[in-house]
């Protein structure tokens, strides 16, 4: 596959694969490593880590292991970074897909609302819904895809914009083709590539829009997640900052693993643009 | 002494390019006051040959052997500064796309006062009045306002002019144009010819032409070069070349130049199969000031029509309306006035839905042999599916598909190849293939031809010509090529700014054209004094 061959040549990007490999292992073996509530008590509050062999990340403030929190912690984010993805990216494609295809007045109508969206700041619109319905789990995710869609509205909308008026769109229209198949089965194949790349930053921000939540006791507090770690530490982060610090690197290196992910997709998907 | 000598001049490809070398021992030289065509298809290493003597190859593309010797100095050698001096002063190039190779954001008169600025110390009014002088040189109407103009407020010959002005600013003794008239239409093509050959007299500037088009070169060189993948294969005096070409390839290129005379077809009559009927289309540029609203109108009540088994030539250059009229034949645009009958039927009046289902009786070639056929799906694929959208099982429309396949004389073994596997050749005949698949009674070709080689071109020709007998099809043959409508049709409309000038039969309109835009347009085919002396199409190259 030259695909692969591509994705593996560039070292940037199969460091990238490495740390997303890293995150998802520790999600699928959090129950096997740590089969205990991550949220129950386990020892001593404020313990450092590597001082008690029992937990070597230490305990948290209220005397929770952080390596359970941090590994079952892993499930939460990637869930809601994928999931708020997909949301995303599913909101923009319809609609930035039905504007670049048909254009006057769809276009116009559609492109504004996408404005109303994008200026809002996209955390303030967060909170206004977590606000209005809740902070459970399912609604927080939902609520993360509702606001990071605009851009992959705008891009899906900007690649149809070039591809609708290339020959072989005219080609299917002369066959008969309907739309629908035109926009979905044609089109959108060959839209695709820079939305898939897209979707790595949707996920680190979605990642990163969670533990802001959660930093501010806002996502759900029955979940471990690590926003949540960071918001308990930072009542003690002067002395004990390693409970803080903890997931701030771990969500730090995901985060960079996903869009170096997604730099790499990008190189391997445009052979062409590398080094420019 | 020859001016630019090239002895044996060898260019490496990166490694995985489809062959070692670009360019293999190529060797010719150039007096002064002389122009020297090189002639060849895509591919055949005539641009970098050109980008090898300005020292502006790719990168990772290097000349690996040879000599380039201006005025007896190798050029090859040099380092970059070095040639920098060089570039501008004593070689000018001219290059093909003038609106890429001009910088748009400045203005004409700073892009050439900036050669003189480059490499001469002249005071801000002297340069003023040379760019003047220069704009005048090349004839450019009113030069003071062309000065201030940009880019975009110039037409296309224009702005070739204004390129041609500052590769000559410095009076180089070397010109380079790397085809430098393919973009531009046939009438401001034949006025840029003129230009060049007339201040190349004057002052006796040496000219290196690169050129696919033999009517180009019988029209402007001294001599001539033919290339084809690298390898010089043949070189003489031009008069030499065209009338006794030597190398079976030289023959078969000119033997693919399609001669300016119909073959003699007997014209087809009948009852009108396809009728146009006081068509009108306007495009209009929004904006909600009424000042920056501006309405074109690029189909003006146009009214021609076909009988069925006949084939409608429409010609015109660019901006001429001939290819808006043929979206609206297909209806992928639609006219705000007119009908368009077949057999009687106005399609303009038909719903969306009932287009959808007379969809197969009207079917289109395009232009772009790249853009016209979707990347991600396999070719079979591709030519069954007009069949399978209208019914058809797919078993049997990949059958039908294959058929088609060996009918364009393709593979059929190819069929779940995708795209970008085929030449630009074979992907016209798979969209031709994708368009026979429906059964049309009508095919609407939009300059089916033009993106293609000179040989390949005559190729697809033949296979047009062929498959319209076969089937029995009524064809509109749209183009901006004189000599492949001689070829191909026999009634003929001649289209400017969205309006038949003049239409009939197509023999008869050669023989003798009675409006004075008609005579414009024969006058300015490239190559019109000269017939092949190969019968077309009688010989291809291996």
């Amino acid at each position: 596959m030259g695909f692969l061959k591509r994705y593996a040549r560039n070292p940037a990007a199969v460091i990238g694969l490495l740390l997303v490999l890293a995150v998802i292992a520790m999600a699928v073996s959090a129950s096997w490593i740590f089969p205990r509530d991550p949220l129950s008590l386990a020892g001593r509050p404020l313990q450092w880590p590597l001082d008690n062999p029992r937990f070597w990340l230490g305990t948290d403030n209220t005397g929770r292991d952080i390596a359970a929190q941090i590994f079952h912690g892993a499930r939460t984010s990637l869930l809601i970074g994928l999931v708020a993805t997909v949301v995303a990216i599913g909101i923009g494609i319809v609609i930035g897909a039905v504007a670049g295809y048909y254009g006057g007045w769809v276009d116009d109508l559609l492109m504004r609302i996408t404005e109303a969206f994008q200026t809002l700041p996209n955390f303030l619109l967060l909170l206004v819904l977590v606000a209005v319905f809740g902070s459970n789990i399912t609604f927080v995710t939902v609520a993360i895809g509702i606001v990071s869609w605009p851009p992959s509205a705008r891009l899906t909308r900007a690649e149809f914009l070039t591809l609708r008026n290339r020959e072989f769109v005219q080609a299917c229209r002369v066959l008969g083709m309907r739309d629908r198949q035109i926009i979905f089965r044609e089109i959108l194949p060959n839209a695709l590539p820079p939305i898939i790349v897209y979707a790595s930053v949707i996920m680190a921000v979605a990642i990163l829009l969670e533990s802001a939540l959660a930093f501010l006791n806002l996502s759900d507090p029955n979940i471990p997640s690590w926003g949540n770690l960071i918001g308990a530490g930072k009542g003690v982060l002067r002395v004990h900052w390693y409970v803080s610090a903890i997931p701030g690197l771990v969500i730090l290196l995901t985060v960079l693993g996903v869009s170096l992910v997604g730099q790499g997709l990008n190189d391997a998907l445009n052979p062409r643009l590398k080094g420019r | 002494m020859s001016l630019l000598a090239i002895e044996g001049l060898t260019v490496a490809l990166p490694k995985g390019a489809d062959r070692p070398h670009a360019l293999e021992s190529v060797s010719f030289s150039l007096k002064a006051g002389e122009i020297l065509c090189v002639v060849g298809e895509s591919g055949s290493g005539k641009s970098l040959t050109a980008g090898a003597v300005m020292g502006l190859l790719p990168d990772g593309v290097v000349a690996t052997a040879g000599a380039i010797r201006y005025l007896g100095r190798d050029l090859l050698p040099l380092p970059a500064a070095e040639m920098r001096r060089l570039r501008g002063r004593d070689i000018g190039m001219v290059f093909q796309e003038p609106m890429t190779a001009l910088n748009p954001l400045r203005s004409i008169g700073s892009q050439i006062a900036e050669m003189f600025r480059t490499h001469t110390r002249l005071s801000g009014r002297e340069i003023d009045a040379r760019v003047l002088a220069l704009l005048e040189q090349v004839r450019i109407p009113d030069p003071a306002a062309a000065a201030r103009a940009y880019p975009h407020e110039l037409s296309g010959g224009q702005r070739q002019r204004a390129m041609i002005a500052m590769a000559l600013a410095l009076e180089p003794k070397l010109l380079i144009c790397d085809e430098p008239t393919t973009a531009l239409d046939v009438t401001t093509q034949a006025q840029i010819l003129a230009l060049i050959r007339d201040l190349q007299r004057r002052t006796g500037t040496a000219v290196l032409f690169i050129t696919h088009d033999f009517g180009v070169v019988a029209d402007i060189a001294d001599r001539v070069a033919v290339m084809r993948r690298g390898i010089l294969v043949e070189q003489g005096p031009a008069a030499e070349v065209l009338n006794n070409p030597q190398h079976p390839y030289t023959r078969a290129l000119v033997a693919a130049v399609p001669p300016l005379t119909p073959p003699g077809r007997p014209s087809v009559t009948g009852a009108p199969f396809l009728e146009i009927d006081r068509v009108s289309k306007t495009y209009r540029k929004g904006g909600l000031l009424r000042r920056s609203r501006r309405v074109t109108h690029a189909v003006k009540e146009v009214s021609l029509s076909l009988p069925r088994g006949g084939t409608l030539g429409i010609v015109g250059e660019s901006g001429s309306g001939k290819s808006t009229l043929a979206r609206c034949i297909l209806r992928l645009l639609d006219p705000e006035t007119g009908e368009i009958r077949l057999d009687g039927q106005d399609r303009l009046a038909l719903s969306k839905e009932a287009l959808r289902r007379e969809a197969r009786r009207v079917q289109m070639v395009f232009q772009d042999p790249f853009a016209s056929l979707n990347p991600r799906r396999r070719v079979g694929e591709l030519v069954a599916q007009g069949p399978i959208i209208h019914g058809t099982p797919r078993a049997e429309a990949m059958e039908r598909a294959r058929e088609l396949f060996s009918l364009v004389g393709l593979d059929p073994a190819a069929l779940d190849r995708f795209p970008h596997e085929f030449s630009g050749g074979q992907r016209q005949r798979i969209g031709l293939a994708r368009a026979l698949a429906l059964r049309p009674d009508v095919l609407v070709a939009d300059e089916p031809v033009s993106a293609l080689d000179v040989s390949v071109q005559a190729q697809v020709l033949k296979l047009l010509v062929q498959l319209r007998e076969q089937l029995g099809l009524s064809m509109v043959f749209i183009t901006h090529d004189l000599r492949v409508a001689a070829q191909l049709c026999d009634q003929l409309a001649v289209m400017r700014q969205g309006e038949v000038v003049e239409h009939g039969p197509a023999a008869a309109i050669f023989a003798d054209p009675q409006h004075e835009y008609t005579r414009a347009l024969m006058a300015a085919v490239p190559g019109k004094g000269w017939t092949p002396p190969v019968a077309f199409g009688s010989e291809e190259a291996a």
